[in-house]
């Protein structure tokens, strides 16, 4: 029996050193390490952290502990907590978390405890190979999809009768091309390209209704079902409202700063294709208006509230979706509150007035009003809470942005192509 | 087998019916996860008998191991059942099994003692428990260290699989396998990947370069002959990876890079994310050592506040001193086009959608770029904060430190940082950092009126900020001071006693700074101290209310009566200040609070903190006048009445600049492990023409496969990527971008837009060209030579010299390939070439002569051509030819030297020096270069065959190219390949041959036996299997063709 001389080098580089999965109550409930174990004590100076934040969103992302630096994305109710020994840019490991987030999320429809508890071995191989001695291997979900099948009820069921597996034998064509993210051979009998074009109205109004601060941030998500290898262009009316974009990696650059169209080699499935944003100085349409009244009485440990809400510009369409969600401040314990349309909830425990309206009808606005209890004897609040509105318009675009026209060459078949335009508030606030 | 005969013992459970035993079973069975299938599924699928097998294996450790679930395993599980089930030869059951571990290593349960049956099944043919059973070894290798070697020869024969996805697996898992014995294995099998075929395997070796590195650092030096192989690969999917490599083995051989460094640059963009990451950091310190500060001339003119970014602060003392001298003085900045090149290939990356890409662009401008160019990073970042709030994080940090450098840059996007209520505290608090770092007369008001909803929050914390916001835009921005200050007087009514508290403080800095005009806030504050209970907001009342006691003379006597009171109830540091106050009462109004200082220093005395008991003495020594009292008590009242200056409110981001942007240190503002220091910028620029590319050699091109494999993956992006000729790029805005960024933007793109396709081809007619020139120079040498070699003067040479230069031009000229050793651009008019005669080196038979020719394109003499500082790995050794002493211009001449590569292609590396310049070259070897041919009999060839089989023996089957029609070609082009003599041979289907390595003299036994319709098998035996695998390879090719 030889003597194996065991010297363990803490000090090597490398940069993510092991992932700890934590829910919300503070159970660790998944570990993997890519190199040496590391004791999953570590986690209390996270666990030390999470307390102190009080709330998840809170605590800090990185955190110092005597040997090692904690990265951590707090998502979808759970933290992902990487250990990190030495220097390595802490957005890189942020953002391979939320990576490693989405795949899950992909493979699994959704990214919570139970689908990773479920999933626990695919989980696993994903690991495995999205990471390899901490540094990313492939991550692009196509590739990763070649290597590990996503479970299906169906394929469980063949894998179990035949004995198939789950596993990819031979390395994802994707890994060599120049175009990682398309596999090769692609097939469909629809041949089938869809771009919904997404926009969310950030923007801060003041007591008056003012606009503060608005813009607007877009998003085009593709569905592309299409065979072989299709080269896409698209083409907007007016690709001169779009301030700042950023692409997916299949989007040639060159092309758009020379020509303003999106011409690229699509990855087979769900993908964003761009991200886009369109700043306050271009003068952003604010679809609805909110008149409100919250006041707190000096006396008699009471208040009163009443908030309608109203279209502004529309551009013609309905407003859906509407809802008003207020932060009370501490001292209120109950609301009492009439609402002309839609239902009203006040959750005391965490002090958040909810008002769904749902479809604005511009004839009878929709008005919440009523009175508000609050604790006996505690000084008036100071501030009055802030709104915050939820709503979404089909069919608009809000900042205008029209796509013009898809071409595919490439290939010969005719493709099925479809755009498809929504609103939605994003951080939309009303300060009272 | 008994087991497996063995009845149920709970018969309810096969009554139950096979989907409640199962899942009663699946939950007392393992204390683990169920599988993802549900178990339901897979249960109902295996054969009755299997069936039977498990619940009998389940049923008998089901007491045990539920006792183990409630007593929390206070003992160890004995696993019974998946030592079973791995045992079995049903692929499904093992797979089963193994799922059921690999669910326990996830939560973190020991499996360590079930080693030796997963062991067992890493030849498993399954591919999934195999991937399993990889993923349990990388877990437990450490622990389990001699059984874990069972495992490796597994691994070894994965290596030579002909599936890429196996040869790279196989090497990922031996190189993950932290047992020390194995390094060894673990460096053979990199040096072999490296040059694997499939870029996926070389990208895995490069990832394994760092985990040998770690796990035995004294293989650093061979590791750096990997990486710097691996850094000339072409491939994309190689460059980040091998990168990586070298950030963590050999950051600091920055030489490595220099020839990389171009391609480096225009690959960058077609590189996957994570590597791009990599790339685009290392090549900001390469920057930092290789080119010229951009701003050196424009930071002289700057305005104060943004002076002194790339320069320290005591330089720009001194440049403010000499500033017209040195303007004078310095000579017009031009950027280095390769500078410049990086500048252009990162820009695109901007638009990334991996934030980490853009912060990593965003530093590299900030460090690089020319003070005009940064503001183009802006707007990205900008875009960034709508990310992940953890990503918002992160870029708000680097933000606020840009912004206190750069301020212009992010004014437009003032708004973009105004507070919602829903945000993180700690973002709230980060944006109100970058709002008042943006902060001027004009957007002032702008700014103080946002704050002044803020102030309102109900998050105190960021109240508190919002206040020391509104503070140091006061002292910032001189205007508005008395507006804040109002503003802030009026929060002392405020209810919330922390926003109270907060404003005093801010309001106690505020007032040192011109105190006269504002006695009556002070006055208002003393009103104060009565309701005020925080501590801190204490202290700064009365430290207040001492310094300026001359301003209140009727007020601060009372506060001090008041607080002698409640004395021994306050915080430590009120009464440190109490301390203070009474002490300065008693110098300037002796007569009314003598009694009270008395009586406060006394109680001080006795106190419990020795903080206070010390200052009390102290004190009490200073101002009372007593007989003894030294020569201080004179100056007492100068001590303590001192005029004090002004405290400075500064952004804790300030100077945070000096760590690289982006980083964990700079994040941390502290320095972590391993953080690479950003170099300052040279003094004067080094050599550029190192970063000169040759034109590539054998060695970049040596297996034909991978240039065509170039040629066939066109840069998917790099297309319109502007291809920056390297040498001859005159750059037109190297200029210093003196115009604004958006117009040079719109000029890149302008010039860029070529197509992929010209920039491909004028690349490639470039190599043409050059060939062809070479061959046209080599046509006029040929012509010369006959001549030459007549004159050579005899007195330079000695005999062996001599005989090996006759002999040389005795050698068939068209068999042996000339390689350059330095090209006559780089050479500046010297043009070096290199051939193996394969003439024995007759000085010393272990060495491979190397003949050396030499042409002097210049029209001036070269004088003293010789060798020196030859760098060299262990074990080699190079014998030098004597120096040359005059090369007329136009002349050539031709040496041989000898050198011992020890039976290995590693490079040897010296410099080539001539009266004026030396040049660092190399010269690699292939490997057929590094035999002699050997004269064997066809008997002794079988003889030495047999003891040279098994490991030592490669096999590979090969179809023969088109031209390879007969003997004869095959025996040309193997000979051609390597330095080996025929064996003879009866069969007319066979060819062989045989050598000797130089160095060590083992035997190269080399068998090509060919088939019907072109096949043919390859078989090397060689002793030193690293020469055999990478000759097959060679021969391969050869034949192949």
């Amino acid at each position: 029996m030889p003597v194996l001389d065991i010297t363990l080098k803490d000090n090597a580089l490398i940069m993510i050193h092991s992932l700890f999965l934590i829910n919300n109550a503070g159970d660790l409930f998944l570990e993997k390490h890519w190199k040496s174990v590391i004791s999953r004590s570590v986690c209390d100076y996270f666990f030390e952290a999470r307390e102190k934040a009080v709330e998840p969103d809170n605590v800090p992302p990185v955190i110092r502990t005597p040997h090692h630096y904690l990265i951590n994305i707090y998502r979808e109710k759970i933290f992902f907590v990487s250990v990190i020994q030495t220097e390595v840019p802490p957005l890189f490991v942020i953002e391979f978390l939320h990576r490693v987030a989405e795949t899950f999320q992909d493979y699994f429809g959704e990214c919570s405890e139970s689908t990773i508890k479920d999933n626990v071995v695919i989980v696993y191989e994903l690991l495995e190979e999205m990471l390899d001695n901490g540094f990313p291997l492939a991550t692009e979900s196509n590739i990763l999809k070649e290597l590990i099948r996503p479970p299906t009820i169906l394929r469980s069921m063949v894998n179990t009768i035949t004995g198939s597996s789950n596993v990819g034998e031979t390395l994802p064509t994707g890994q060599l091309s120049t175009i990682p993210w398309r596999r090769a051979g692609v097939k469909y009998t629809n041949n089938e390209a869809y771009f919904d074009v997404v926009e969310e109205i950030d923007a801060i109004l003041d007591k008056s209704g003012t606009t503060v601060f608005a813009e607007i941030q877009g998003v085009i998500d593709a569905c592309v079902k299409l065979s072989g290898m299709p080269d896409l262009t698209l083409s907007f009316m007016n690709p001169r409202l779009l301030d700042d974009v950023s692409f997916h990696p299949c989007v040639r650059y060159k092309r758009w700063e020379s020509e303003r169209v999106i011409s690229f080699v699509p990855p087979d499935g769900n993908f964003q294709l761009m991200s886009y944003h369109i700043s306050a100085q271009n003068l952003v349409a604010i679809p609805v208006y909110v008149k409100q009244n919250i006041s707190f009485f000096e006396t008699g440990s009471s208040g009163r509230l009443d908030i309608t809400v109203g279209p502004k510009q529309t551009m013609g369409k309905t407003v859906e979706g509407l809802v008003v969600t207020v932060h009370m401040p501490k001292v209120v314990l109950s609301a009492n509150l009439n609402a002309t349309q839609g239902t009203y909830n006040y959750d005391p425990v965490t002090k958040i007035l909810v008002w769904d309206i749902g479809k604005l009808n511009p004839q009878k606005l929709p008005n919440l009003k009523g009175s508000l209890s609050l604790q006996s004897g505690a000084p008036k609040p100071e501030e009055n809470p802030s709104l915050n509105i939820d709503l979404k318009i089909q069919q608009l675009a809000i900042s205008g942005l029209k796509v013009n026209r898809l071409d595919m060459y490439g290939e010969k078949y005719k493709p099925f192509k479809g755009v498809k335009y929504v609103t939605k508030a994003g951080k939309f606030q009303v300060r009272t | 087998m008994q087991k497996l005969l063995q009845l149920p013992v709970n018969a309810v459970n096969i009554v139950k019916g096979v989907q409640g035993v199962t899942q009663g079973q699946e939950e007392a069975l393992s204390p683990v996860l169920t599988p993802d299938s549900g178990p339901q599924n897979w249960y109902s699928a295996v054969q009755p008998e299997e069936l039977r097998h498990l619940r009998s294996g389940g049923t008998e450790d089901r007491s045990a191991l539920e006792e183990g679930l409630n007593s929390v395993q206070t003992q160890p599980l004995r696993h019974d059942d998946l030592k079973e089930m791995l045992d079995s030869n049903k692929d499904s059951l093992k797979l089963e099994a193994m799922k059921r571990i690999v669910a326990m290593i996830a939560r973190g349960k020991n499996a360590s003692d079930l080693f030796p049956a997963v062991v067992k099944n890493v030849a498993c043919k399954n591919i999934e428990v195999k991937k399993l059973v990889y993923v349990y070894l990388v877990r437990y290798a450490e622990e389990q260290q001699d059984l874990a070697l069972l495992s490796i020869s597994t691994f070894q024969r994965g290596l030579k699989d002909p599936n890429q996805l196996i040869r790279a697996s196989a090497l990922r898992v031996l190189s993950s396998i932290r047992v020390t014995i194995i390094v060894p294995i673990m460096m053979l099998a990199i040096k072999e990947a490296a040059s694997d075929m499939s870029p996926y395997v070389r990208k895995t070796a490069a990832h394994a370069i760092p985990k040998l590195h770690s796990l035995d650092p004294e293989q650093k030096d061979q590791l750096i002959e990997v990486i710097e192989k691996l850094l000339a690969d072409k491939t994309t999917l190689v460059a980040g990876s091998v990168v990586m490599a070298f950030e963590e083995v050999c950051p600091d051989r920055i030489d490595l890079i220099h020839k990389n460094y171009r391609k480096l640059c225009n690959l960058l963009i077609d590189v996957e994310e994570w590597g791009q990451v990599v790339i685009i950091n290392m090549l900001t310190r390469y920057a930092r050592t290789q080119f010229l500060n951009p701003n050196i001339n424009e930071s002289l003119l700057e305005e104060n506040s943004e002076k002194a970014f790339y320069a320290s602060d005591d330089e720009e003392e001194e440049d403010k001193k000499a500033e017209p001298a040195t303007l004078a003085k310095r000579k017009p900045y031009v950027m280095d086009p390769d500078h410049r090149l990086l500048l252009r290939n990162t820009k695109p990356l901007l638009q990334s959608r991996n934030a980490a890409v853009v912060m990593a662009v965003a530093q590299l401008y900030f460090h690089l770029a020319p003070k005009a160019e940064v503001g183009i990073i802006a707007k990205a970042l900008v875009r960034l904060m709508r990310s992940h709030s953890e990503v918002q994080y992160v870029v708000l940090q680097n933000v606020a430190t840009m912004s206190i450098k750069r301020r212009g840059m992010f004014e437009p996007y003032l708004k973009s940082f105004y507070i919602r209520s829903t945000d993180p505290t700690q973002i709230k608090v980060l944006k109100l950092e970058v709002l008042t770092n943006l902060a001027n007369e004009t957007n002032i008001s702008t700014i103080l009126r946002e704050f002044q909803t803020y102030i309102k929050s109900m998050d105190k914390d960021f109240v508190a900020a919002s206040i020391q916001a509104i503070g140091r835009c006061a002292t910032n921005i001189g205007e508005v001071r008395d507006t804040c200050l109002n503003g802030l007087v009026q929060l002392l009514s405020n209810r919330d006693e922390l926003v109270v508290a907060e404003s005093v403080v801010v309001i106690k800095k505020l007032l040192q700074m011109q105190p006269e005009q504002h006695s009556d806030i002070i006055k208002h504050m003393a009103k104060l101290i009565d309701n005020i209970q925080v501590p801190m907001a204490r202290a700064s009342i009365l430290w207040l209310i001492g310094e300026y006691c001359e301003h209140v003379p009727k007020i601060a006597p009372d506060v001090l009566r008041k607080m002698a009171k409640s004395f021994t109830n306050e915080e430590d540091i009120v009464k440190l200040q109490i301390i203070n106050l009474a002490a300065k009462l008693y110098l300037t109004n002796s007569k009314q609070s003598k009694l009270l200082t008395q009586y406060v220093l006394n109680l001080a005395k006795y106190d419990q903190n020795y903080d206070i008991r010390d200052r009390a003495r102290f004190i009490r020594q200073l101002i009372v006048p007593t007989d003894k009292s030294g020569a201080l008590s004179k100056y007492a009242k100068k001590l303590f009445l001192a005029l004090k200056p002004a405290p400075v409110l500064e952004s804790p981001f300030k100077d945070r600049d000096h760590f690289q942007l982006g980083s964990l240190s700079h994040l941390l503002n502290a320095k972590a492990a391993g953080y690479q220091e950003l170099p300052n910028w040279p003094e004067s620029a080094p050599d550029p023409s190192v970063r000169n590319v040759e034109i590539p050699d054998w060695s970049k091109c040596s297996s034909r496969k991978d240039r065509k494999e170039k040629k066939v993956e066109k840069p998917f992006y790099s297309d319109s990527e502007g291809e920056s000729g390297p040498t001859e790029s005159a750059d037109s805005e190297s200029d210093s971008g003196s115009g604004s960024a958006s117009a040079s933007g719109s000029d890149e793109s302008g010039s860029g837009s070529e197509s992929e396709e010209s920039g491909e081809e004028t690349e490639s007619d470039e190599e043409e060209e050059d060939e062809e020139e070479e061959k046209k120079k080599r046509k006029k040498l040929d012509k010369t030579k006959a001549k030459k070699q007549c004159i050579i003067n005899f007195d330079q040479f000695d005999m062996n010299k001599i005989t090996s230069v006759f002999s040389q031009t005795l050698a068939p000229s068209g068999s042996i390939k000339m390689y350059e050793l330095l090209h006559r651009i780089k050479g500046e008019g010297l043009a070096v070439e290199y051939c193996f005669s394969r003439q024995p080196f007759s000085p010393e038979p272990n060495m491979v002569a190397v003949q050396i020719q030499f042409t002097n394109n210049t029209n001036s003499e070269t004088k003293n051509l010789h060798i020196e500082d030859p760098r060299l790995q262990s074990g080699m050794r190079i014998r030098e030819f004597a120096e040359i002493d005059v090369l007329a211009a136009g002349e050539s001449v031709t040496v041989v030297m000898g050198i011992d590569f020890c039976d290995s292609t590693q490079a040897a590396n010296f410099q080539l020096c001539t009266h004026t310049r030396k040049f660092f070259v190399s010269i690699q070897p292939p490997v057929g270069e590094l035999m002699t041919p050997a004269f064997l009999t066809e008997n002794d060839f079988k003889k030495e065959q047999g003891k040279l089989m098994g490991m030592n023996e490669i096999l590979e089957k090969l179809t023969l190219g088109e031209k390879c029609v007969n003997e004869h070609v095959i025996v040309e082009r193997v000979t051609a390949t390597a330095n080996l003599s025929r064996v003879p041979c009866g069969s007319d289907k066979e060819c062989r041959f045989a050598g000797k390595t130089v160095s060590s003299g083992c035997l190269v036994l080399v068998t090509v036996t060919t088939k019907e319709g072109g096949g043919a098998q390859l078989t090397v035996n060689c002793e030193k299997m690293l020469i055999g695998t990478m000759l097959v390879k060679d021969i391969l090719q050869a034949l192949s063709q």
